[in-house]
């Protein structure tokens, strides 16, 4: 009885053991990218420490059970918290998470390298050696498969990577609290093991209990939902999750879009610019490399191209080719209408002189000095150079209610140059309030009509886009220059007044 | 230190640095050695020169084509006189803002900065108007610059304790007595920027002529920058670092040896507004101030044609007489001659230092160009394949700064460039001797191999830019053994400078040692001036550009 017992906790053991590495190998996939790299340096380094650990078996010479039982619960708590605070830990600050990883990697292989040589010698005393060697790999070997198997198909998707590690940390304790149980008569002072393995179990089951807050807790680095594209590219680590029929798309940790309220915004970007320019056969598009805003301009049949200028090729590349990504933007961007230019922006206009009818300037928000370029008054001097002349250009401004004075530097840095400027603003649920600008050479009127499907605009209703309630209503701020780059400082500024 | 020392441990902390790398040493990237003719300059004092073989007249003549002589040619040509020649010893004009070029980006070898000019810098608005970067009235409180040139945010960022923070300023780990005396100090230069005395001239004006001359100002020449700041209660030694930063780096000299009339200069004496930047901002370019040498260069030639002969050593200027002209003779080492040019006019706009060699049994003005101490140079160019790996903090700045730096920090010559993601760039290192006397600079600079130099610059900037070493295709280094002059107490009040100050019947001088110190606005000035000068003993009617 004793026996199978035992070898039935190895069973246990192992397949913690190997979902400790997996949940490692995962966990720097997701974060860090590459995961061959991170599977292979990973599991490397896991399985020399696993050696270590069976090396070090040797110097345990005395009290067996206990230093087991002890062993467990070290492996039960580290394992078991591993995921849960490196992903903290990558939340607070990327750059000591791989040094800390590779510790955990190595202290959670060391404990692990410890049990089976101590579970073999505790069970040498009833087993023949051919037979102890034979059982005890058994159930090592079939432990790993079923995790291996269950953690992909089941604990992944149904937990997520911070519960399963919880879930098998609890699993370590609970083969240390039965070892106590099963050792009562040899083991002198099971009360002090018990306490302890007591805690470790009870730590364990709040945190299980508490992952939900603890992830929203960690906020936008924890991707709570399936992570079905996730990529570091040069310019940026493009991450698409799903959640049900949910897309979303991260750059760089900041939410771009989620399918399902993706169109407002879209449709706020490009109809009430394009609607009123039936004239219009020319269009670019700045950033924007995953063909949404592509899909809404190709509505209009009298455009005859469309240049996309995005920065990173591994954006267009995605959007032009996974399947949920290309059925999203209606495949916009193997239109042979439109012509994508990996290149940057700001080059790409210096250098190319063609005029537009509608530019549709989709940048990320001006959250550093480098995008800060993309919103200056010298920028708009540039972009008004490529503008035709009825033509009318739109811009992405960020918030006007989180960041109001961001929104209306933009408009002011618009006017600057001499453009005129018309805000206005929309709901989008998964951004909130969010902001445009449209600026053209002459007065704008609104769309009276559309002549394409809308799912969100109305011609009763776009007249409210461009009112401004009192907490969003125009303030007072400077032209953005390149010598001072006035909307960086106002949009940090804001922005930790929302997020904090 | 002597100089075997200094190359001692140059080489020994190479070593160290390679051996500390573990894996195979990075070769140094490949780079040239380059430098002021040195043959050249030193031939003067050989003097082994043949006798002119051929005599011609020249009304005005201008040597040396740094920005006072081209001023100078500036002024003249714009006030429609045409009868001048500019000679100058290097194969180019520019003098200390002479810039580099390669398939990257045009790169400075010298001064790479002008700050918004001051109010009464009316000859620098002037010109910035003529070149197109001044708009509207050029006489305005607020002018409008063309914002190609005005510096792009970030402009300064300094590196200590491993983190990048914005502004040169040290502010992590400063005590709040320590900020006190920041504040202090900042209110102390405002009060000198605002200060004007009785007859309503400021403090310290610039150009600084037409700084006022109340002795108690005046006073402050006689101690130094470092002895000021003491006897004024200021003992944070932050401040005292970044005082004694900003001294090396505008007068490769340390606070210590500053006068403090010239170290208060330096942060009283700005006050220039633009409508679209802060008063802060500076103007620049990729290639320094060589956008400005180009802008005269072509304005001299649109109005009256080539005017300049490069290549041409002055190695005499007789003694100049009421009745005659000035019998000036130079070397051209290209057709390996040499040629005696009659000046009824003379402007001497190179460097003072030369005056001993050149002036000969002339000793009022050869005993005062000797009193002149000279600070040594050296300027490094590294093209880089693509921007660095950056340490944590502030975002890449214009001019970087490493606190704890032998060199001076890097600009950027990419900088002003409108990209999303730099690519490629280049990073202009500086490098004072500040550390040793001027005379032991000269010999390292004259003694020590490039591979030394890059080793020593790769070796700092590493410690901000992991990737450095990896990415530098080449290291262009640049040594200058008189490169400015130092104004050490006593300079600006002395007889000496006085001496180079004066209006002569036929001899002007237009460099910017006349101020005593090398600012493009001084150097500007001193060339404007002395060809107003010439223009009013010739007859010739123009219109001033100073005030």
């Amino acid at each position: 009885m004793m026996n199978h017992a035992l070898l039935f906790s190895v069973f246990i053991v192992a397949s913690c053991g190997l979902a400790y590495e997996l949940i490692a190998g995962a966990l720097a996939s997701y974060l860090l990218g590459d995961s061959i790299t991170q599977f292979s340096t990973v599991i490397g380094t896991y399985l020399f420490a696993m050696g270590i650990g069976s090396w070090l078996s040797r110097y345990i010479e005395k009290h067996l059970v206990a230093r087991f039982i002890q062993v467990e619960l070290l492996v039960g708590v580290l394992g078991g918290f591993s995921a849960a605070v490196l992903f903290f830990l990558f939340a607070w600050s990327p750059a000591p998470f791989k040094l800390a990883l590779y510790l955990a990697v190595v202290a959670i292989g060391v404990l692990v390298g410890l049990e089976i040589p101590l579970i073999m010698r505790i069970l040498k005393r009833d087993l023949v050696f051919k037979d102890l060697v034979s059982q005890v790999l058994t159930f090592d070997y079939l432990g790993a498969l079923a995790v291996s198997i269950l953690f992909p198909v089941l604990l992944v998707p149904h937990l997520g990577l911070m519960r399963s590690g919880l879930l098998f940390g609890l699993l370590n304790v609970a083969v240390a609290l039965w070892a106590c149980w099963l050792f009562r008569q040899q083991l002198q002072n099971t009360g002090w093991l018990r306490v302890q393995g007591g805690v470790s179990l009870l730590a364990l089951l709040a945190a299980f209990t508490a992952a939900g807050e603890l992830t929203s807790l960690a906020e936008a680095h924890l991707y709570a939902d399936e992570i079905v594209h996730a990529e570091n590219t040069p310019y940026q680590r493009i991450v698409v999750t799903r959640w049900k029929d949910d897309l979303r798309l991260h750059l760089n940790n900041n939410l771009q879009f989620s399918s399902r309220d993706e169109y407002r915004y879209h449709e706020a970007l490009v109809h009430p610019g394009l609607a009123t320019l039936p004239a219009a056969g020319r269009v670019l598009v700045l950033g924007g490399g995953d063909g949404l805003a592509l899909r809404e301009i190709l509505k209009y049949p009298q455009i005859e191209s469309v240049t996309l200028v995005d920065l990173d090729p591994a954006m267009t590349r995605l959007f032009a080719s996974a399947p949920p990504l290309r059925k999203l933007n209606q495949d916009a961007l193997h239109s042979p209408k439109v012509q994508v230019v990996n290149a940057d922006g700001l080059q790409w206009l210096e250098e190319n002189d063609d005029l537009f009818d509608f530019v549709v300037v989709d940048f990320p928000d001006p959250s550093n000095f480098a995008i800060g370029k993309l919103y200056s008054a010298a920028f708009y001097r540039l972009l008004e150079k490529h503008l035709a002349g009825g033509g009318l250009m739109v811009v992405q401004s960020t918030s006007p209610l989180y960041a109001r004075q961001s929104f209306w530097c933009v408009v002011t840095t618009l006017e600057s140059v001499g453009l005129v400027a018309t805000p206005y603003h929309a709901l989008v649920p998964s951004f909130g309030e969010w902001g445009f600008v449209l600026a053209g050479r002459r007065d704008y009127r609104p769309p009276q009509s559309y002549t394409v499907d809308t799912r969100f605009l109305s011609p009763e209703t776009t007249p409210a886009l461009f009112l401004f309630p009192k907490d969003m209503a125009r303030v007072a701020a400077e032209v953005n220059r390149l010598n001072n780059q006035v909307l960086v400082r106002y949009f940090e500024h804001e922005w930790r007044q929302v997020i904090r | 230190m002597d100089r075997r020392d200094f190359l001692t441990a140059v080489a020994a902390a190479g070593a160290a640095s390679l051996a500390g790398c573990g894996s195979a040493p990075i070769p140094l990237p490949p780079g040239d050695l380059l430098g002021v003719s040195l043959d050249l300059g030193h031939r003067l004092r050989a003097r082994n020169f043949a006798p002119p073989g051929e005599t011609r007249q020249v009304p005005v003549l201008i040597v040396g084509a740094g920005i006072g002589g081209l001023a100078a040619g500036w002024k003249l040509a714009r006030s429609g006189f045409a009868d001048f020649l500019i000679v100058e010893l290097e194969s180019e004009a520019g003098g200390n803002s002479r810039a580099g070029n390669n398939a990257v980006s045009a790169h400075p070898w010298g001064a790479h900065y002008l700050p918004l000019p001051t109010r009464e810098a009316t000859a620098v608005r002037e010109l910035l108007a003529e070149l197109g970067v001044l708009q509207g009235d050029p006489r305005a409180v607020q002018p409008i610059y063309d914002e190609r040139y005005l510096c792009a945010t970030p402009q300064e960022r300094l590196y200590r304790h491993g983190r990048w923070q914005e502004g040169l300023l040290p502010q992590t780990g400063v005590s709040a007595a320590e900020r006190h005396q920041y504040q202090q100090f900042s209110e102390l230069m405002e009060d000198f920027r605002l200060r004007r005395d009785g007859l309503g001239r400021r403090a310290f004006a610039l150009p600084m002529a037409l700084s006022s001359r109340a002795p108690e100002l005046l006073a402050l020449d006689r101690i130094s920058m470092r002895d000021w700041l003491l006897a004024q209660g200021f003992d944070s030694p932050h401040l005292h670092w970044y005082v004694n930063y900003a001294c090396r780096d505008d007068y490769g000299t340390g606070s210590a040896a500053v006068s403090a009339w010239a170290g208060i200069h330096y942060f009283a004496c700005r006050d220039g507004e633009a409508q679209n930047a802060g008063s802060e901002t500076v103007l620049t370019a990729p290639a320094g101030n060589a956008w400005l040498v180009a802008g005269m260069l072509r304005s001299i030639k649109a109005r009256v044609g080539e005017r300049l002969l490069t290549r041409a050593l002055v190695f005499q200027v007789a003694a100049s007489a009421r009745d005659r002209p000035i019998a000036v003779d130079l070397y051209l080492p290209g057709e390996e001659r040499t040629l005696r040019l009659l000046a009824e006019q003379l402007i001497w706009a190179a460097p003072l230092f030369l005056v001993p060699q050149v002036f000969t049994g002339q000793d009022a003005l050869q005993a005062a160009a000797r009193s002149y101490s000279y600070a040594p140079w050296l300027v490094a160019n590294l093209t880089l394949s693509r921007f660095p790996d950056d340490r944590a903090g502030a975002a890449p700045a214009w001019d970087n700064v490493l606190y704890d730096g032998a060199g001076l920090g890097y600009v950027v010559a990419t900088h002003q460039q409108m990209r999303l993601r730099p690519g490629a760039t280049v990073f202009t290192c500086y490098r004072a001797f500040d550390d040793m006397s001027p005379q032991q600079g000269r010999e390292a600079l004259r003694d020590t191999p490039r591979e030394i130099w890059a080793e020593q610059i790769l070796a700092e900037l590493e410690q901000p830019h992991p990737d450095i070493r990896q990415l530098t295709t080449r290291l262009d280094v640049f040594r200058n053994g008189h490169a400015m002059a130092r104004p050490l107490p006593g300079l600006i009040t002395g007889a000496a400078r006085q001496q180079f100050a004066i209006d002569g019947e036929r001899l002007r001088f237009a460099h910017a040692d006349v101020s005593g110190f090398s600012l493009f606005e001084e150097a500007q000035y001193r060339g404007v001036l002395a060809a107003e000068r010439t223009l009013r003993r010739l007859g010739v009617s123009f219109r001033s550009s100073l005030g």
